[in-house]
Formats: C-alpha cells, structure tokens, sequence
C-alpha cells in the first residue's frame, strides 16, 4: 500500500514558489529519499506533507485523499523529524521521550514503558544521559533523542530532514545504521539528506531536487551510478571515498 | 506604627497578596503556553464573586446566561469552521456548560450548603475560559504578541459590557465561607485570611505537581518550550490553548469565591485585581513562577502598608512599582545578552 502518493505538489511563500509540481509515492517498507543541494525547497516539500505549511496538489496519506493536520497525521502514523530537531530543551531527555508517546498515551496506549526500553536499546546512550536535560546534549545525541522521540509514537512512515547535519562521521554511520535498521522493522522512511552518497546507499528509491523541481528520479542504485548526479553532488567525494562494503 | 497594627496590616496584605499570587501565576501560564496576556482574568474574578453571592442569596447567577451565550456562539463558530462528524466535537464544548447551567437552573430549589455554591461558581467561571479561548483566539493564535494583548483589552471591554448586562451594577459581598475569628497574640485572625492562604498554597502546589510530575503537565510545558516540536508529538496549540484558559479561569473562579467576603464587588471590581497580578507577573518577565508569586506577596503587603500611611497613594504606589521592575528588567536584559 501507498503510504504517501502525492501528485503535483506545489508550495508558496507568498508568491514564490518554493516547490514546484511535485509528485512522489512511499511505500510500506521502503526508504525513499530526495537529495539536492540547499535552497531546492526539500523541508518546505517535506513540510508541507507533514501539514506544516498549506499546498496544492493531491495528497492521500494510507489511501485516503484529504488534506488533515498535523495532530491527525501523528495520529493516523507519520513522524517528522525535523532539520532542528525541535526538542523540549529544558525538559529532561526521558521527559522528551515520553512526549514523544503523549498522542498514543492519551488514545489509551499503557505500553509506554516497553516502548522506553526498546527505545533505550535502540540508542543506549539516551539512557545513560536520561536525566540530563535536552539542551546540554551533544549534537549525535540530540538526534539520536529526536529520533527516540518520533519512534515513541511508533509511526508507519517517519519523514526525516538532515539527520546527518552537522554530525561526526562516526556518529553519522551509526544514524544511518539505525535508520536503514528501521525499514528492516517495517517504518517507512522518506529522508532528505544532502550527503547524497550515505542517502541513496541505503535508499530504495530517490528523487534530486533542485530549485523546487524533482529533476531525476529512479531507483537509488541507478541514481548513485548515473553521471550526473555523481558529477554533481557525489563529486570529488566520489573519488576519494571508496565503497566501504 | 505600633507591633499590633502591623500584624493587622501583615494579615491583610498577605491575604490580599495571596489572591495576587493565584491571578499572577494564571496569568504567567497562560503567557508561557499562547502568548496571550490575560487582561480579562480580573473580570473571571469578578463573575465568579458575583455568581457566588447570587447563589448564596438563592437566585440564578447571570453568569447562566453569559455562558449559554457564549456556547451558542463556540458552537456556530464550530459548525462554520467544519461540519463533517461535528456532533462529537459540539458535545465537548457545549456538554459542560450546559450542565453547570441546568445545576445552578434548579440551584435555588435545592439550597445547596455554600461550599458547593461556591464550586458551582467556581465551576461555571471556569468553563468560560475554554470558550473564549475557542471564539477569540483559536484562530489568532499564531498572531504576534501585539496583536494578541490588543485582543485581550478589546475583550476585556466586551466582557465588562457583558457582565453589566447580565449582573446588573449593583455591588455583592458575601458571607464568609469560614465564619471563624480568634486572637493570636492580642493580633484578631480572621478565618478567610487563613482559607485564602491555604487555597493558594494548595493551588500552586497542585500546579507545580501537575507540571513537573504528570505526562499533561509536562506537555502543556512543552507546548510552551517548543511549540512546534509539540505539534509534532500531536500536542495541538488548540488543546494546550484551552486547557491553559481553563485553568485560569478556574483560578480566577476560586480567587472571585474567596475574595467576594473581604470587600464589596462590582461587576468592573476584577479588572484592578487583575492587574495587580500583572504587576507581580511582570516582575519574573512573565515568564518566572516563583518569581511572580514571590512578587504578588511583596505586592499585597506594600499595598497593605501604603494604605495605612498614604491611603490616598494606595493604588498609585503600587502602580508606580510597575517602573522600577521594569527599569530593573531591561538593565537586567541587557548584562545578559552583552
């Protein structure tokens, strides 16, 4: 099933238009992912599916065609995890992750416990730090928590904006560890990465986007091989950086 | 001054500190989580004094009416906003209002003791917080602070026409909900210093429990901490919105019962109170709690004192504190941020 299929999606600020006729589909189980350099209007088209911001064009979220807001799509199973994280910052690292369980909590969920521990096994550094307030953590940690918190409300399809941005090489190897380790358990993932070449290795799918338009889509594999792209934006990283499998 | 008279003035000041303290700490919640300042909380006091001694005196408070008016108009606005599946929606809001006015409806029949009047008053001035909430702010809400505070002077005005509508401009005190008076160290207590002192310590602690150990509690903080990763966790602003307002105007509700014994009230009497809980507010930016309640207190007994030495200053002096705190805020601001 089609967790998003959007046809034609165009969003402005005012009368600039920062995305442009866009279509896209997720499906159960993929990780499809739209790389492109900044300024091409990727969190405005990721925000805009997650009901931040108004659009036109046709959306259906799990087969329905409506256009709810952001609480209902929480609810019915989407997860943004924002390029700024937007954590609770003077609110302890367990206090974020059990806001991040507030929307199943109040549906009556009682399992919030279980989902902590798997949490906490995901990312055994939040446990360690789970006292500490969001604000003093690191810049891994901060989105290890981000994502703890988006997984908290256990979404079918998490929408993630630059989960590398700004982190360590190591600490981005496990982040995307752990994010192609959720597609394995069944999240659908649409991410927006400008590390192109750690995005299209473990994506599905891929879309580039420049200047609000989606230039080139394909599967990822024939996307990281074509000229292009690899010109572009895997560039002189391309040869410096050979394969690590 | 001799020691007995500055008892006396403690007393007082105290408590009238103590009703300064419960409107400060509502108005800096409801700052923290929409960046609404609540100029009309002073007027929830005064509906609240005014429903209580109408039931006291077995007559059907305005505030009945008021309040159906106002879920008439939260319902139509409702029905405009979005007709699919709104019978669910339509029960929520108008579901406690209409029972709180049935109640007080055959409430002269049953001659209720006065606590349960005085919950009844309470309960009714607070279901008005939500609803204005709903009719005046939901859809502002993500307007600038300006726009927000002119907002709530304009309401404020409509609300004080309202309350000359539906109360009528006669003054009420009511009898005390404790009738209990007896000498401490040749110093007369008087039983409602006591009951209001209690009820704050009670209030704010029960705040303070709900936000630093409940999951609500700690998401209403976080709505207002981050607003946009609240929406994300399906924390909707209009939820933490209108709980915000409820719990003010439920203060404002048991600050108008307890106060409605201690001095004569109009239908115009809160907005002075409730302004005088923006001035202790101010004093911790709006933003701090302790600071606010620390400042409300400081406040009630300066108030108190002038009143004895420049009863014709009264207001003036504690007004006129407004300026140094403000002066001693933005110098504040200022190290800080060089």
């Amino acid at each position: 099933m089609s967790l998003i299929s959007a046809r034609n999606v165009t969003v402005c600020y005012g009368k600039i238009a920062a995305v442009k006729d866009v279509s896209l589909d997720i499906h159960e189980g993929q990780i499809v992912t739209i790389v492109g350099p900044n300024g091409a209007g990727k969190t405005t088209l990721l925000s805009a599916l997650m009901g931040l911001l108004p659009m036109t064009g046709e959306v259906s979220y799990f087969g329905t065609v409506s256009r709810p807001g952001v609480e209902a799509l929480v609810r019915a199973g989407i997860g943004l995890i924002p390029e700024r994280r937007e954590l609770f910052a003077t609110l302890s690292v367990e206090d974020n992750l059990a806001l991040g369980g507030f929307d199943r909590w109040r549906a009556g969920a009682e399992d919030a416990a279980f989902e902590l521990a798997k949490i906490y096994r995901l990312f055994p550094r939040l446990e360690e730090r789970r006292r500490q307030v969001a604000a003093t953590l690191s810049g891994g940690e901060r989105q290890m928590l981000a994502m703890g918190r988006a997984l908290m409300g256990r979404p079918r399809l998490l929408l993630l904006d630059e989960p590398s941005l700004g982190l360590a090489p190591m600490v981005m190897r496990d982040i995307f560890e752990t994010i192609s380790g959720l597609r394995d358990q069944g999240v659908a993932i649409l991410l927006v990465e400008q590390n192109a070449r750690a995005a299209l290795r473990i994506a599905d799918h891929g879309h580039v986007m420049e200047a609000g338009r989606f230039v080139l889509s394909g599967p990822a594999s024939e996307l990281a091989r074509n000229e292009r792209v690899s010109e572009a934006y895997l560039g002189v990283a391309a040869a410096e950086d050979p394969p690590q499998e | 001054m001799n020691a007995f008279f500055a008892a006396y003035l403690a007393q007082d000041g105290l408590s009238n500190g103590a009703i300064y303290c419960l409107l400060a700490l509502a108005l800096v919640l409801v700052f923290a989580i929409t960046r609404v300042i609540l100029i009309p909380q002073g007027d929830f006091v005064s509906y609240a004094a005014i429903s209580f001694a109408s039931l006291r005196e077995g007559r059907v408070p305005g505030t009945v009416g008021l309040m159906l008016a106002l879920t008439v108009l939260a319902v139509a606005i409702e029905l405009a906003r979005d007709r699919n599946r709104f019978a669910p929606r339509v029960l929520r809001l108008a579901a406690a209002p209409l029972l709180l006015a049935a109640l007080a409806e055959i409430s002269p029949r049953l001659h209720l003791p006065a606590v349960v009047d005085a919950l009844l008053a309470t309960a009714m001035v607070a279901a008005l917080g939500p609803l204005l909430y709903r009719i005046v702010y939901r859809r502002i809400a993500a307007a600038s602070t300006l726009v927000l505070l002119i907002v709530s002077v304009a309401l404020h005005f409509v609300l004080l026409g309202m309350g000359l509508y539906f109360f009528g401009p006669e003054g009420v005190r009511a009898e005390p909900l404790i009738d209990l008076a007896f000498i401490l160290g040749a110093v007369p207590i008087k039983g409602q210093s006591l009951l209001i002192l209690a009820t704050c310590a009670v209030l704010a602690a029960a705040l303070f429990a709900i936000g630093e150990r409940s999951l609500i509690g700690k998401a209403l903080r976080a709505a207002s901490i981050n607003p946009t990763g609240a929406r994300l966790m399906g924390i909707s602003t209009e939820w933490s919105g209108s709980l915000a307002f409820l719990v003010a105007a439920l203060i404002g509700g048991v600050s108008g019962v307890l106060i409605s014994s201690t001095t004569t009230l109009y239908y115009d009497s809160g907005f002075l109170l409730g302004l005088k809980g923006f001035v202790a507010g101010i004093l911790g930016g709006l933003a701090s709690f302790p600071l606010a309640g620390a400042g409300a207190f400081a406040l009630g007994l300066l108030e108190s004192f002038a009143s004895f030495y420049a009863s014709a200053f009264k207001e003036t002096i504690v007004f006129a504190l407004i300026i140094p705190i403000l002066l001693w805020r933005s110098l504040a601001a200022r190290t800080g941020t060089d």
